[in-house]
């Protein structure tokens, strides 16, 4: 197990080699560059060749990714070319709130979604079973932004139940502490900030949640139903367990696997997601910040934001694996 | 392993959340969060980039500027005119080159040091003075664009300072010398970029270290941190996590004190989120109200205000590009075949104007008679015919994912643009590019563009800052080279006597439409939004709107 989980880290160093050059290349090809999108409509091409030499850029690509290196190697990873801030500082300040919002609408996919699923396939072809597959498949097909603008039409503009923008309430004036901005309220006993928080997480991670809550409800369900065909399952019934009993240790474990699977790939896509549920919702997140950075051609947070998505992306796989031989005992990683 | 029942899982949260509750200090002072009727909050499209204006050239890093910082001089409230700022009154020496400003007395800046004739001079001379990283031109912009270069020039490129010196004659008279007459004095000195800066925070926050190295730019504390002016609201927090920058009022302030007792700016890029924003009481007011919008807003009893057009959109030609372009006739056809008067009747928000110069009517040296180009296609066809040109294809640029000013509708002014060219026998190829970098990129070098739009919001009230920003010296953009026009803007730009070069500049726009590198389409008023019960604000040509006659009613 050990050696299983040392062996995927390592597996990582070469991959974030390959990844960051071939990245390097690919940006500074695009047309235009940082300058250009600092300048806007005012620059000359006087000015734009004399940022492009001020930033380096005007250097051999080798050169400058061998300065690259250098920097990653101290885990430096520069400064924004658009805010003038360390990328490093950027990247505490707006992870934290895509975190917040992906666990939420997480926990809401898979809250949901699960016993939603169980349900419909338990009560196959009545109506709870076609309302629930007809419902997944709307949360499919309606976009992110969507489905965005109507939740705040209903909820803020015309109910006011929940505020329509940011992460919270200003006029608070709240301690930040880590950027989690719940859990900075719980650490500084400023309940009502905390509450805010929370407040103002509720229609973002539900416009977050829709794709993923959808598809958990679809797996679940095609994977229960197959499940309870087996023959354990009618052998566990035959012994008189409770329905209970039946249901926990014998259908819904064995139907996680690929659930649990597709959990893991949800993760990575969750993050496309938050780039629009962040943009319409005004939520100071790292999506929104990256999505700009590619019209500013903000090399350094690109190559930032790239290279900690990938270590997430393994790290999430390996819990992935890992979670197998929890849920499937004859899984076993070696 | 049993799965973990629910009840446990819950039961865990709820003691780890026991755990961490008042493991940190809260810093807040039980006074924010007061009433909402003296906070208000703003909506604007973009974070500001940094806190000291010298190093601005961002909207919104401005907009926080002007309600942080005082100018010696400033525009007008609601207009363009120079008016008396930090500065009471301001006289040229006869040769027009020195500038003597006589200085208000009993200011503070809001580190409780006093303002006076020797903090004038420790600001102009940190500019001026400026080295290393600090004469990049993202670094230090509006400087370079007035006053052209520094003290001593690290780059080859950069032309000869327009500034000379700062002399301070006693504690409320400061001269100002500069290298040779400019129109742009004293109106440019009203930009925030010259905010006047306590120099005890400038020295006690290393302003002028603009430090790191060459691609590594890294802004020292006092221009994210501590900005110390003397304006109505003082600077309290900036808080990325949340996209919102507080400011709070300046009790010692030396005029009338601001309403709000907090000002909050509050980041919201996308648009239509920022009119839900409004509507759900999030904020109270917000700025670059879509043109679709300001009517129904207004009909739903939201103070919307109109400023003034200060811009102006122009469909630029480039003569390097399609070798017809360089031909007047080519350039008068497809000034001909516009149908600008529908365009701004069915396209622009109300009030906007058919423009017939490259600048809108309220600066000095509009010229009304001018060659004016009205819609005559068939006059258009007839020149296209004449010189050669009448299967003419060209490429035209368009910019997608951006609003401006200036241009609220991109895809709709080109959809209606190319439309009239293609009535005329012009075959329209569309080139759609992403606005920053791709758009701005292909139109303004290289010569493989034919033609495009693009604008300008005026920085200040002078004609040079809008044709001559255009037209004075060769640009890819254009793809000219005429020495004839750039000697013309050099000798108005010299004239000391402000009704001759007003006269001056009137024949400049005579000229360029004679000349046509391009074809002025509109001006158009942005608009600017308050909640229902926000009134006191004045919308301002030059978005310099001040915060501090806000109030609730």
């Amino acid at each position: 197990m050990f050696r299983f989980i040392v062996r995927r880290l390592l597996q990582l160093i070469p991959t974030l080699f390959g990844l960051s050059l071939l990245l390097f290349i690919w940006l500074r090809r695009l047309p235009g560059g940082p300058e250009t999108a600092i300048l806007g409509e005012r620059g000359t091409p006087e000015m734009r060749a004399a940022i492009r030499h001020n930033m380096g850029l005007d250097e051999p690509i080798l050169v400058q990714y061998g300065r690259f290196v250098r920097r990653m190697i101290k885990l430096d990873l520069g400064t924004s070319t658009s805010t003038k801030r360390a990328v490093t500082t950027e990247f505490i300040e707006r992870f934290p709130g895509t975190v917040e919002l992906t666990i939420t609408a997480m926990i809401i996919a898979i809250g949901v979604g699960i016993p939603l699923g169980y349900l419909a396939a338990r009560r196959r072809g009545r109506f709870l079973d076609h309302a629930s597959v007809g419902g997944s498949l709307i949360g499919i097909c309606i976009p992110v932004f969507f489905l965005g603008y109507v939740l705040k039409a209903i909820f803020s503009e015309n109910l006011h139940w929940f505020p329509s923008s940011g992460r919270q309430d200003p006029t608070l004036g709240a301690t930040r502490v880590t950027n989690f901005f719940v859990l900075d309220g719980l650490m500084t006993r400023e309940w009502d900030a905390a509450a805010d928080a929370l407040w103002h997480l509720v229609l973002p991670s539900i416009a977050l949640a829709s794709i993923p809550l959808a598809i958990i409800v679809r797996i679940t369900r095609a994977s229960v139903l197959e499940v309870l065909n087996e023959d354990f399952v009618r052998t566990a019934e035959a012994k008189g367990l409770t329905e209970q009993t039946v249901r926990r240790r014998h259908v819904l474990r064995n139907a996680m696997l690929p659930v649990a699977t597709s959990i893991g790939l949800l993760a990575g896509g969750l993050l496309s997601g938050a780039v629009l549920t962040e943009t319409v919702f005004a939520f100071s997140g790292i999506g929104a910040f990256v999505a700009e950075a590619i019209g500013q051609r903000d090399y350094p947070v690109l190559m930032g934001f790239i290279l900690i998505i990938a270590v997430v992306y393994v790290l999430v796989n390996l819990l992935v694996d890992l979670s197998y031989s929890f849920i499937d005992p004859r899984v076993r990683v070696r | 392993m049993r799965a973990p029942r629910p009840k446990v899982a819950i039961a865990a949260v709820a003691v780890a959340a026991l755990a961490v509750a008042g493991c940190a200090e809260s810093n807040r002072d039980d006074k924010s969060g007061g009433s909402k009727k003296d906070t208000l909050v703003f909506g604007v499209a973009g974070d500001p980039k940094v806190l000291d204006p010298s190093f601005a050239s961002d909207g919104e890093s401005l907009r926080v500027a002007r309600q942080v910082f005082e100018t010696l001089v400033r525009p007008e409230e609601g207009g363009t005119k120079v008016t008396p700022g930090l500065a009471e009154s301001w006289t040229p020496d006869a040769a027009g080159t020195t500038w003597t400003f006589k200085l208000r007395s009993g200011v503070k800046f809001h580190d409780g040091t006093d303002f006076n004739a020797e903090a004038v001079c420790v600001n102009f001379n940190r500019w001026y003075n400026a080295k290393g990283l600090m004469q990049s031109p993202d670094v230090t912009a509006y400087w370079q664009d007035v006053m052209g270069g520094f003290a001593n020039n690290e780059n080859a490129d950069l032309p000869p300072s327009l500034f000379k010196s700062c002399t301070a004659k006693d504690a409320t008279t400061v001269d100002l010398a500069f290298s040779r007459v400019s129109s742009k004095i004293p109106a440019a000195l009203m930009l925030p970029s010259f905010s006047i800066h306590s120099p005890k925070a400038l020295q006690e926050f290393d302003a002028s270290n603009v430090a790191g190295t060459a691609e590594d730019i890294k802004y020292p504390a006092y221009a994210t941190e501590h900005p110390t002016g003397t304006g109505p609201f003082k600077f309290k927090a900036w808080d990325v996590a949340n996209k919102t920058l507080t400011l709070e009022r300046n009790e010692d302030y030396s005029g009338p004190k601001a309403k709000l007792k907090t000002l909050i700016f509050k980041t919201i890029s996308d648009e239509n989120a920022r009119k839900q924003a409004l509507r759900s009481g999030d904020i109270q007011g917000y700025d670059l109200v879509g043109p679709a919008d300001v009517e129904p807003l207004k009909a739903e009893g939201f103070n919307m205000l109109t400023r003034p057009a200060f811009n102006v959109l122009y469909l630029a030609i480039n003569q390097k590009g399609n070798p017809k372009l360089a031909d007047i006739r080519v350039r008068q056809a497809i000034a001909y075949a516009l149908n600008r008067q529908q365009l701004v009747t069915s396209k622009l928000p109300p009030g906007a104007k058919v423009a017939d110069n490259f600048m809108p009517d309220t600066v000095e040296g509009w010229n009304g008679d001018v060659t004016k180009y009205t819609y005559d296609p068939a006059k258009a066809k007839a020149l296209l015919a004449e010189a050669g040109a009448s299967n003419l294809t060209l490429k035209f640029h368009y910019p997608t994912e951006v609003t401006r000013p200036y241009m609220p509708n991109p895809k709709d002014i080109f959809e209606l643009l190319s439309a009239d060219l293609k009535a005329v026998g012009i075959t329209v190829e569309a080139i759609p590019l992403k606005w920053s970098p791709d758009y701005l990129n292909a139109t303004t070098s290289g010569s493989k563009h034919d033609i495009h739009f693009l604008g300008w919001t005026g920085d200040y009230g002078d004609a040079y800052n809008f044709i001559g920003t255009f037209f004075d010296r060769p640009k890819d953009e254009w793809g000219f080279n005429n020495k004839a026009l750039f000697d013309q803007f050099k000798d108005a730009d010299t004239t000391a006597d402000i009704a001759a070069r007003t006269e001056k500049y009137k024949a400049l726009n005579k000229s360029v439409m004679d000349f046509l590198p391009g074809v002025p389409i509109s001006h158009s008023p942005p608009a600017i939004v308050f909640g229902k019960d926000v009134t006191g604000v004045k919308a301002s040509p030059l978005t310099d709107e001040r915060f501090s006659t806000a109030e609730f009613k």
